[in-house]
């Protein structure tokens, strides 16, 4: 599991450009930020209120008043600028975010995305979500393929949507795709996996790309 | 100049059953805590909270309740307006059991409907949560070919904000992630209550050493700590 983990978010990583601001989400997305080449420099934003997020704070020395999206206690860059939650989003909506990198519950055909609420079950919130798949330049969605076997990339996602038309790019274990004006694409695969095995383990249909790569083996 | 230093039992006297709050922090951090304690001590009910979360529970924390927990633990809140409920699972548990109830907005809305609000705005238009059932409900206009949701300005009778330091006028200043809520409630609410670390006099630093003004501030309470973690 931990290598899956890790082989999605070096992928996702490869996405980043020297200089991008870029939200990353709680939990696999996070992991993205230590996969980073050394002359890639990003900034991270926390939703929360700043720019330039460093990692999580050692024990004893916490700092009170710098805290991540998630309530953990974090250190922040020498570049860091904190704001209020106003300017934070609106740097996210305004177009100054060049890439989000968040999980999925569900992922659809249209590139629709499902990742805040199950009906009958206890709601959490949208928290910064909704804004961030809406106003990132770029919205990249990390993810385990399937759920226990159950495909997340469906033909039309039957959970509450969190924004219509917004994912850019699916990096799962299995391989990469990408939404392209043909239609959802598969652009790199694994070697541990065939284009049937991800035909197998997605309900979506997808069009194979003609340059189709090899997903870095890791 | 009318005074404006009160102790936290005076500043909220005047805050009732049935009223409408907003308290800032994120998941507690830049809450005033101690205008919380205070409320919690007056010990009104039915109220409406306005905050982005519902504060952190003593479990999380270690320690005790932070933020606006402090509220819905001793029962005091009716409805949450809020981004993420998550994180406190008396909320849900409370909406299960029929004794509270919860409005969801995305965060950065929920952010600018506060500061309509303040701003004297008739609301905002916003592309986020078009197409999900936020946008249940509500007005849609297309703007050059995009779609925008119209949300309306959220307003409070009371605000409790924290600073980190502030003047005797109420010119304040939040440092690092305590800022959040902050500025944009103390535009929008009624009465507007400011615990402050610090609280020098009234031309003791330059006006530029402050980065909200002090005009939306009714009342100031000295003695908000640092958070011991």
């Amino acid at each position: 599991m931990a290598d899956i983990k890790a082989r999605i978010a070096a992928r996702a990583a490869k996405e980043f450009k020297d200089g991008f601001v870029a939200n990353l989400g709680i939990g696999l997305p996070t992991l993205v930020a230590d996969y980073l080449p050394e002359d890639v420099h990003v900034v991270i934003h926390s939703e929360n209120g700043f720019t330039g997020l460093g990692g999580v704070a050692k024990k004893g020395e916490e700092d009170y008043r710098v805290i991540n999206a998630g309530g953990g206690w974090v250190t922040h860059m020498p570049f860091a600028n904190f704001f209020g939650s106003e300017e934070s989003f609106s740097i996210i909506r305004g177009g100054h975010l060049d890439a989000t990198v968040l999980g999925a519950m569900q992922v659809d055909e249209e590139g629709n995305l499902a990742n805040w609420i199950v009906p009958g079950k206890m709601v959490a919130g949208m928290g910064g979500a909704m804004d961030l798949v809406v106003g990132a330049k770029k919205v990249i969605i990390a993810m385990q393929h399937t759920q226990k076997g159950a495909p997340k990339i469906l033909k039309k996602c039957t959970l509450p949507l969190t924004a219509r038309k917004c994912v850019d790019m699916i990096i799962t274990e299995m391989c990469v795709m990408e939404y392209k004006p043909e239609g959802l694409t598969l652009t790199e695969l694994h070697p541990e996996f065939t284009v049937e095995d991800v035909r197998a383990a997605t309900e979506a249909t997808f069009i194979v790309a003609d340059d189709l790569k090899a997903m870095e083996e890791k | 100049m009318k005074n404006k230093i009160v102790t936290a039992a005076e500043a909220v006297a005047a805050i009732k059953d049935g009223d409408t709050i907003m308290v800032s922090g994120f998941l507690g951090t830049g809450s005033p805590e101690i205008l919380l304690d205070a409320l919690v001590e007056k010990g009104v009910k039915h109220l409406t909270l306005i905050a982005n979360d519902g504060g952190l529970r003593a479990e999380f924390t270690g320690t005790t309740d932070k933020g606006v927990a402090k509220l819905i633990t001793a029962g005091m809140v009716d409805h949450i307006i809020a981004s993420h409920i998550g994180m406190n699972p008396d909320i849900g548990n409370g909406a299960l059991a029929g004794t509270m109830k919860y409005t969801l907005y995305p965060q950065g809305t929920l952010a600018e409907k506060i500061r309509a609000a303040g701003a004297g705005l008739g609301g905002v238009l916003t592309p986020t949560g078009v197409g999900t059932i936020v946008a249940e409900g509500k007005e849609t206009l297309t703007i050059e070919g995009k779609e925008y949701l119209l949300e309306l300005p959220l307003h409070a009778d009371f605000a409790l904000c924290r600073a980190d330091y502030c003047d005797a006028f109420g010119n304040f200043a939040m440092l690092k992630a305590t800022k959040n809520f902050n500025h944009v409630m103390a535009m929008a609410a009624d009465t507007v209550i400011l615990a402050s670390e610090q609280v020098f006099e009234i031309g003791e630093k330059d006006p530029d050493f402050y980065q909200v003004a002090g005009v939306y501030v009714d009342y100031i309470v000295k003695g908000e700590k640092p958070w011991q973690i």
